[in-house]
């Protein structure tokens, strides 16, 4: 059964903002199909660096939808400077909470919104830094050093359900372990 | 809201004859078919009586007929005492698109008990590859243990030639049936098979109830040690009602044999049909001729399994899904991924599993409302534009 709550469920079957924004400004996705997820999110930004509309298309369960949804709903609206501040936990906590095997879904919206302003800005987000430690996933050390310490993760599913790391073949769950166990001596 | 249930490879509905046959058993007829009084006595001549009718439905003799809790415990049975009776041999065979209850159970025995353990790839059709299946027989060999159907796909093994192989060579020889019986004729005697799973909630009786076929004079030790029960091979006070009623499930099974062969099939066939024609870039996961005659594996280009259920769900229709999200684990399940079904299907992936209840209206049903949902879920995915995959 799933375990949503209300609003995933209704953002699942009411989706807010869906489909490509013909004139966008910034754009930024996410996600492949062989993950099982992908996120392109489109936003129209004014002068004032203000997101005036918001969009987005996803392939993926039914949390990934209503995350996608609750993302453009808090960002339309927003400076990019406020945008800039959302993380995962804020489309969480709008969706009511995500069951803890979806978190993924919601860092994937975080991952959206970050290129969709970088790619406003003409930034180039250039190879991701630090070394890929899940291939499956593409997920680097830095990456999970950095879930782990902003969300007190304590054990390989942990940084599975936020990032997917570790959930394709495997191989790399030993090394995730040792990740952990460096920052809980840090 | 009326529930078109198309899920019979998950779980059955329990049959109201199979209903009525065990609810006396419930409460006025409580002995335990043990004792020495007619009162549990009476209870035994049921149980003698399901007995026979399981043995019908698979060309045993009662006698070889163990009752056990369920698949899981008959698969995990079969393994142990075939084990147990070739301590010397460390070697077993079976594939890689096993049910959990002997995948799991064989990677267990690797890590615990340095068994060795040859997991014999499919092809894409789901089919086993023989070659590398009858080079892996060995004299070290203590066990091959093969599904007869698969769950997911329901691609159906050669099991009969496997047996003739395993036979010649000495080899015990073990089949989880639990998804081929009831929906395909089966033959314990013909098949060459040394022990066989089933479980009775695939076939209409509860939740809770499995049998474990073990041919006459194999040597077998008890998984359950305990009591004299089911002639020593499984300790534990019978589940009467369960066995009442599953004896019930097997007479009705092989009546309705041929309904599956038929009505059942043809139903799967033309929902298969509307589906490939009505939906642009999808595909049949499985081999379509060497298949059980209720199931359909069918993944969708660009869209995810676990959308398509939630949303078939709001209009009562119940599937499953091959797709990772439903289960925790992200990659796709290990039957599609040892299939190396593509990951563009792979993720949006659904079974339907029919059974003798389900009816031509809701085959259509069934089919207007995956066209709408494939359609509203491709209109949301980045990968599908201007009908086709991007
Ligand atoms: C092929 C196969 N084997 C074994 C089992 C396990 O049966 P049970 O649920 O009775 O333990 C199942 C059912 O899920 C199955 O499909």
């Amino acid at each position: 059964m799933w375990e949503y709550t209300d609003k995933v469920k209704e953002h699942f079957l009411n989706p807010r903002n869906v489909g490509e924004l013909k004139d966008a400004n910034a754009v930024g996705e996410t996600g492949s199909l062989s993950c099982g997820d992908a996120l392109k999110l489109f936003l129209k930004v004014n002068e004032n660096e203000r997101i005036i509309e918001a969009s987005f298309m996803t392939f993926g369960c039914a949390s990934a939808v209503a995350s996608s949804s609750a993302l453009t709903e808090i960002i339309k609206g927003m400076t990019l400077s406020e945008a800039e501040k959302i993380t995962n936990d804020d489309i969480a906590d709008f969706l009511g909470g995500l069951p803890k095997e979806k978190m993924h879904c919601s860092v994937m919206g975080q991952a959206a919104l970050k290129k969709a302003i970088a790619d406003y800005r003409g930034i180039q987000i250039l190879e991701k830094p630090g070394e890929i430690v899940c291939e499956c996933f593409e997920v680097t050390d830095l990456e999970i050093i950095d879930a782990v310490k902003k969300n007190n993760l304590e054990t390989t599913e942990d940084v599975t359900n936020y990032l997917k790391a570790g959930g394709g073949c495997g191989n790399c769950l030993e090394r995730i372990e040792e990740i952990i166990e460096s920052v809980k001596v840090n | 809201m009326k529930i078109i249930y198309a899920d019979n490879n998950a779980t059955t509905k329990v049959a109201d004859e199979v209903i009525k046959q065990m609810l006396p058993y419930f409460g006025e007829y409580y002995g335990n078919p043990s004792s020495m009084h007619t009162f549990g006595g009476n209870v035994d001549k049921k149980i003698v009586q399901a007995r026979q009718g399981v043995a019908d439905l698979i060309n045993a003799d009662p006698g070889e007929i163990v009752f056990t809790s369920c698949g899981t415990e008959s698969d995990n049975s079969a393994v142990y005492a075939a084990l147990a009776a070739n301590p010397e041999k460390k070697h077993i065979i079976t594939s890689n698109v096993e049910h959990p209850a002997i995948n799991n159970l064989c990677k267990h025995l690797v890590k615990t008990k340095g068994y060795e353990v040859t997991f014999v790839p499919v092809d894409k059709k789901g089919m086993l590859d023989m070659d590398i299946l009858y080079n892996a027989m060995s004299d070290n060999t203590a066990l091959i243990t093969l599904m007869w159907a698969n769950n997911e796909t329901g691609v159906i093994f050669p099991i009969e030639e496997i047996g003739k192989k395993a036979n010649e060579k000495g080899i015990l020889f073990h089949t989880d049936a639990v998804q081929a019986a009831g929906k395909v004729p089966i033959d314990v005697k013909a098949a060459g098979v040394d022990m066989l799973s089933m479980s009775g909630h695939k076939i209409h009786a509860p939740k809770g109830i499995g049998i474990l076929y073990i041919k006459n004079n194999l040597k077998f030790s008890p998984f359950l040690i305990g009591g004299h029960q089911e002639k020593g091979r499984r300790g534990g006070t019978e589940n009467t009602v369960s066995i009442i009623g599953l004896g019930k499930a097997c007479e009705m099974a092989k009546e309705h044999l041929n309904e599956m062969d038929t009505r059942v099939r043809n139903m799967r066939d033309y929902l298969e049909n509307q589906l490939l024609e009505k939906i642009p870039a999808c595909s049949v996961n499985g081999d379509k001729d060497l298949r059980l005659p209720n199931t359909l594996s069918i993944g969708f280009d660009a869209v995810e399994g676990e959308s398509i259920l939630l949303l078939l769900d709001q209009e009562g229709i119940c599937a499953s899904s091959g797709s990772a999200c439903t289960s925790g684990s992200l990659d796709p399940s290990h039957v599609l991924m040892a299939m190396e079904v593509p990951l563009k299907s792979a993720h949006g992936s659904i079974r339907f599993s029919l059974s003798f209840y389900n009816t031509q209206e809701e085959m259509d049903i069934i089919i207007k409302t995956m066209v709408s949902v494939i359609q509203r879920l491709r209109d949301m995915s980045p990968f599908w534009k201007d009908g086709k995959m991007v």
